[in-house]
């Protein structure tokens, strides 16, 4: 069947089968390779990617769910060759150690401060409860993700303060 | 995981999705965020031939005050209900449940209308619909009727529902912003309830203590006998026969449902 999507802002229409989830088409039709398969169950959350703007699991959504969406994945998140701020975040504090949740961790974490620009630690860490890290490096990712919040804050408000 | 194959039609009102149904019979499910449906599917454990897309039905996701009651239409997101006003403000026991649901992505993509419907005993918002003393408001061809929760849940992913129907609506009675609460157990962040508690107007209802989320019918008859919340709570666990798992085993489980009750029931007591 043909689905039509929008991944990472450029237009694309794909002959697929029903049974096609999303996070192979992403990988294997539109060869972005960045969102991960871990678990392949909606639990530990490194296939999350944005559609219409909010996170979800793309292991647990078909391609054919997403017709007519927008879905971003990590490889969209940076804007003019510049690094989202959840992304330099990452980048600044250490927010990784293998790097295999990275992609579904920033994208989740991005939608979480789209939703709450303003969180504190401990809704962070609720709010990525649907990402799992096995490194363990949840102390870093948290840290990345209240440095980002604090980034955006600033840029919203056209301030040029220092970061923390 | 794939799923087997299937053919995928995707419905533009209620009345098609339900001629759909008609059409293609027992092989055919509904799929609207698919979070209960597409993990059984990729497991193999559910294999429909056609599936019935309502994912995006126009006009199905929304909660508003309807005369003593609040409506929500079936396709409410769970992410949907956490953010209403008023939901908040008129039975929030479903806004503050629809919270425990999963995790972020998940209540982003799953509905009240599909977790209602897969009836799953260890759900979070069936327990909360059971104990809000819902109505379910069910289509088929022959029109609507109405299914009270307590008579709504059968068993396992079992319903009151034909197989030629869709959940449209969920009515709760509007509560006020006081004397409710849900209480969950579980081991890990988004598992589902090793045993969970609702509670609201002293009706108590009760997650995975059996194959449908059951009425703790005892500890209700004490609270409006004027028994205390202690001895009342005591009770919860009467005649329920839970099931047994790596998690806990059935004495482990009444326990939770008295503890959970009474910690529910202190709470929504303010």
């Amino acid at each position: 069947m043909q689905v039509s999507i929008s991944v990472n802002g450029v237009a694309r229409t794909d002959d697929v089968e029903p049974r096609l989830l999303l996070v192979h088409y992403l990988r294997d039709v539109c060869g972005l390779k960045a969102t991960n398969i871990g678990c392949d169950t909606s639990s530990c959350g490194a296939c999350t990617v944005h559609l219409d703007g909010d996170s979800v699991k793309s292991c647990t959504v078909l391609a054919l769910q997403a017709d007519g969406t927008s879905v971003t994945t990590v490889e969209g998140l940076a804007t003019g060759g510049e690094m989202h701020p959840v992304q330099a975040a990452f980048q600044a504090e250490h927010g990784l150690q293998c790097g295999f949740c990275t992609p579904g961790m920033v994208m989740a974490a991005a939608s979480l401060l789209a939703e709450n620009p303003h969180p504190s630690e401990q809704q962070v860490r609720e709010g990525l409860e649907g990402n799992i890290c096995r490194c363990t490096g949840y102390h870093n990712i948290v840290r990345s993700v209240l440095t980002a919040a604090d980034s955006m804050a600033q840029s919203a408000t056209g301030s040029t303060a220092g970061s923390r | 995981m794939i799923p087997a194959a299937f053919d995928y039609v995707r419905a533009s009102s209620v009345d098609e999705a339900i001629a759909l149904l008609g059409a293609h019979g027992d092989d055919a499910k509904l799929v609207a965020g698919g979070h209960s449906l597409l993990p059984m599917m990729k497991l193999r454990l559910a294999v429909p031939s056609v599936l019935v897309d309502i994912g995006r039905l126009p006009e199905s996701s929304y909660v508003r005050v309807d005369g003593d009651e609040v409506a929500i239409g079936a396709l409410t997101r769970h992410c949907d209900l956490v953010g209403s006003e008023v939901l908040r403000a008129e039975a929030p026991l479903l806004a503050d449940t629809a919270g425990h649901v999963g995790d972020p992505q998940i209540r982003h993509r799953g509905t009240i209308g599909g977790s209602v419907s897969h009836a799953d005993p260890a759900a979070d918002l069936p327990t909360a619909v059971l104990a809000s003393d819902a109505t379910l408001v069910l289509q088929g061809p022959g029109g609507r009727r109405t299914v009270a929760a307590t008579e709504f849940f059968l068993g396992y992913f079992e319903t009151a529902m034909n197989p030629d129907e869709m959940l449209v609506e969920i009515r709760v009675p509007r509560t006020g912003p006081h004397g409710w609460h849900y209480q969950k157990f579980v081991r890990r962040a988004n598992d589902w309830a090793i045993v969970a508690v609702a509670t609201v107007a002293g009706r108590v209802a009760l997650a995975n203590m059996g194959s449908r989320p059951l009425r703790a019918t005892r500890t209700e008859e004490q609270l409006a006998a004027g028994a205390s919340i202690e001895a009342a709570a005591a009770l919860a666990a009467e005649g329920t026969e839970p099931v047994q798992d790596m998690h806990a085993d059935q004495n482990y489980r009444r326990h939770l449902a008295r503890v959970l009750t009474r910690r529910s029931l202190e709470a929504a007591a303010g």
